[in-house]
């Protein structure tokens, strides 16, 4: 992003956790309700990056030991004759999923509300900040009329 | 304005979708069927909406052929190999830093993973390909500035607007059936304070939902997981929908549209969205979700709830189930990563059976419908063969459960409702033809076409 911009910039999906990072832009004139909700964006950031990157790593990683100890079950090697990763069909990977759908149900629950509060509380920041910033243009336009 | 004229072109175009998914095997086309919930009955819009699918296929295959031409490499090593592979890249991390301060203030793990992308590119070429990768990556920031042009697509995007459609057009249906004389007025009113609502819950819906939505493939293009709008200004954008949606179904029809109205955006987004994370019945939820629009549709034009309305619903009601179940048969893997509970990845022999049970109660619905008065016996007659078809659809994925047979019973579903709401609103028992039970299906849809034009 460039340097004389005044808004967040919003990147590329993230290659482990899928999200799109965002650089926030720190105004010079922050005031502390504007710094909290740049604090909390960057901290709901930080750690929906930390819980997606490792889940979807922990994802790739037992899926390929999965599919490795039931290729070896059935006699094969991870790559046939021509090279080609060997996969498992649908109905064979069904079982990896529900597995681990429900290894992790526990993690993911504590997720959701931890995600839902920090949605709500940006939001409601979000909110005050923009109802604080209407308050401080009609004001201004009122003194800028009287003058 | 012949039916038979409309009943073919569904069929042909829904075996053109299969013939083109065999030729392009692309899995991402019925991802965007979850779009579609519901589909359209009214005739004007059944015949353009496939027309539209068949684009919409065009357009979702070229840009997911673009998406992957980006440089999003798998690893070619595999995760086994990942751990000791840091050491190498941390040493990468000193030489590429200088090229972009920027980069410092992101976490840890987002800059090692841009490094392992220039680390495996620059493996195979010189070091001029991370400066040329760097500055394509560049390109792919974007300013998270609001502009006023692109304001209705994003809208239209966050409101799932096609769904919404769909929503309204189910609605309609439930008003066409009521026994009652048809008021435009009304009706336009109905179908404007749906969409509303219809509105208001799918944006509350993204808005809940973005981290999720940014980890499943079809999910990912959405305007909030793209930053392409705030979260305030999709919740504004939500309450201004809903609030006036509400309303007008409660000032402008009556209120017990209204009150379905408001619990139905409510099912949507504080039970069905939250409990697709926490336990399968969200599917009986969302299932219920479904059915209230042709309810409102009803309670619209007549003002109480009486059996049609339930039995409307109930048809709605069962027909997400193959719908929705055959559909979720192809996302097992997308579901499981994202820790979504769904009967296809915990419970796939009771994902199976639930279709089957509910393509048969769509028999068993069809013929109420006279029973109840609402249609002539014609009805359960002519929707025989299409409900049996379903049906038979839907015991081949129970037997088989493969993606075959889900894909199969999927698409049967998307043409398999416009078609029965339709011959459900022809075999419609009008007020004044109560004694014409015994007519030819030809000469009694003629006979509602005039009586039923205001």
């Amino acid at each position: 992003p460039p340097a004389h911009s005044h808004s967040d910039w919003i990147g590329p999906p993230d290659k482990h956790s899928n999200l799109r990072p965002i650089i926030f832009y720190v105004p010079p004139e922050e005031s502390a309700l504007e710094r909290r909700l740049r604090e909390a964006r960057q901290e709901a950031q930080a750690s929906n990056q930390r819980f997606w990157a490792q889940h979807n790593r922990a994802f790739r990683q037992e899926k390929e030991e999965f599919i490795y100890s039931r290729l070896k079950a059935k006699g094969l090697e991870m790559r046939d004759e021509s090279g080609q990763k060997a996969t498992l069909n649908a109905e064979e990977m069904a079982d990896f999923y529900k597995d681990f759908l429900s290894k992790n149900f526990k993690k993911h629950l504590q997720y959701n509300r931890d995600w839902y509060k920090r949605n709500f509380r940006i939001t409601f920041l979000m909110g005050q900040v923009a109802l604080v910033r209407a308050l401080r243009w009609l004001r201004r336009r009122k003194k800028n009329v009287e003058q | 304005m012949s039916a038979a004229r409309r009943c073919r072109p569904p069929r042909a175009l829904a075996g053109l979708f299969v013939w083109r998914l065999r030729n392009t095997g692309v899995r991402q086309i019925p991802y965007r069927f979850v779009h579609l919930y519901r589909i359209a009955n009214d005739r004007l819009i059944t015949f353009q909406y496939f027309n539209f699918l068949k684009r919409m296929y065009v357009t979702q295959y070229n840009k997911d052929l673009s998406q992957r031409a980006k440089p999003k490499s798998e690893s070619i090593v595999s995760p086994f190999h990942e751990l000791q592979q840091l050491d190498q890249e941390k040493k990468v991390v000193h030489k590429i830093s200088p090229v972009s301060p920027i980069h410092q203030s992101w976490s840890e793990t987002s800059s090692r993973n841009e490094l392992r992308e220039m680390k495996s590119a620059a493996e195979t070429e010189d070091s001029v390909v991370p400066v040329g990768a760097k500055s394509k990556e560049d390109r792919q920031w974007k300013e998270m500035k609001l502009r006023l042009d692109d304001l209705p697509g994003i809208l239209a995007r966050l409101s799932k607007i096609k769904l919404t459609a769909l929503v309204v057009s189910t609605a309609s249906a439930g008003f066409a059936m009521a026994p009652v004389p048809f008021e435009l007025t009304c009706f336009l009113l109905a179908s404007l304070g749906t969409g509303l609502a219809s509105c208001a819950a799918n944006s509350i819906n993204q808005f809940f939902e973005v981290p999720f939505d940014s980890n499943m493939n079809r999910t990912k293009n959405r305007p909030l997981v793209r930053g392409q709008i705030s979260p305030l200004l999709a919740v504004c954008f939500a309450a201004s929908c809903g609030v006036p949606g509400i309303a007008l179904l409660t000032l402008g029809v009556n209120p017990l549209t209204g009150a379905l109205g408001a619990f139905n955006i409510f099912l949507y987004t504080c039970c069905y969205t939250p409990l697709k994370r926490m336990s399968i019945a969200n599917t009986w939820v969302g299932a219920v979700v479904g059915a209230i629009p042709p309810i409102m549709g009803w309670t619209a034009a007549t003002g109480s709830l009486d059996a049609g309305a339930l039995l409307l619903g109930g048809i709605l009601y069962s027909w997400q189930f193959p719908h929705f179940n055959a559909l979720s048969w192809g996302l097992r893997e997308d579901y499981s990563r994202g820790g979504y509970c769904m009967m296809s990845v915990t419970h796939p022999g009771l994902c199976r059976r639930v279709a089957l049970r509910h393509c048969l109660a769509l028999i068993g619905l069809s013929t109420a419908a006279p029973v109840l008065n609402i249609t002539t016996w014609t009805f359960p007659v002519i929707s025989l063969p299409i409900n049996l078809y379903i049906s038979y659809l839907g015991f081949r994925f129970y037997r088989d459960a493969d993606r075959s047979s889900s894909r199969k019973l999927f698409f049967c579903s998307l043409w398999h409702l416009p078609m029965l709401l339709l011959v459900m609103f022809t075999c419609k028992k009008s007020v004044l033809e109560k004694e014409d039970k015994g007519d030819l299906p030809g000469r009694s849809r003629e006979r509602a076409m005039e009586i039923r034009l205001p």
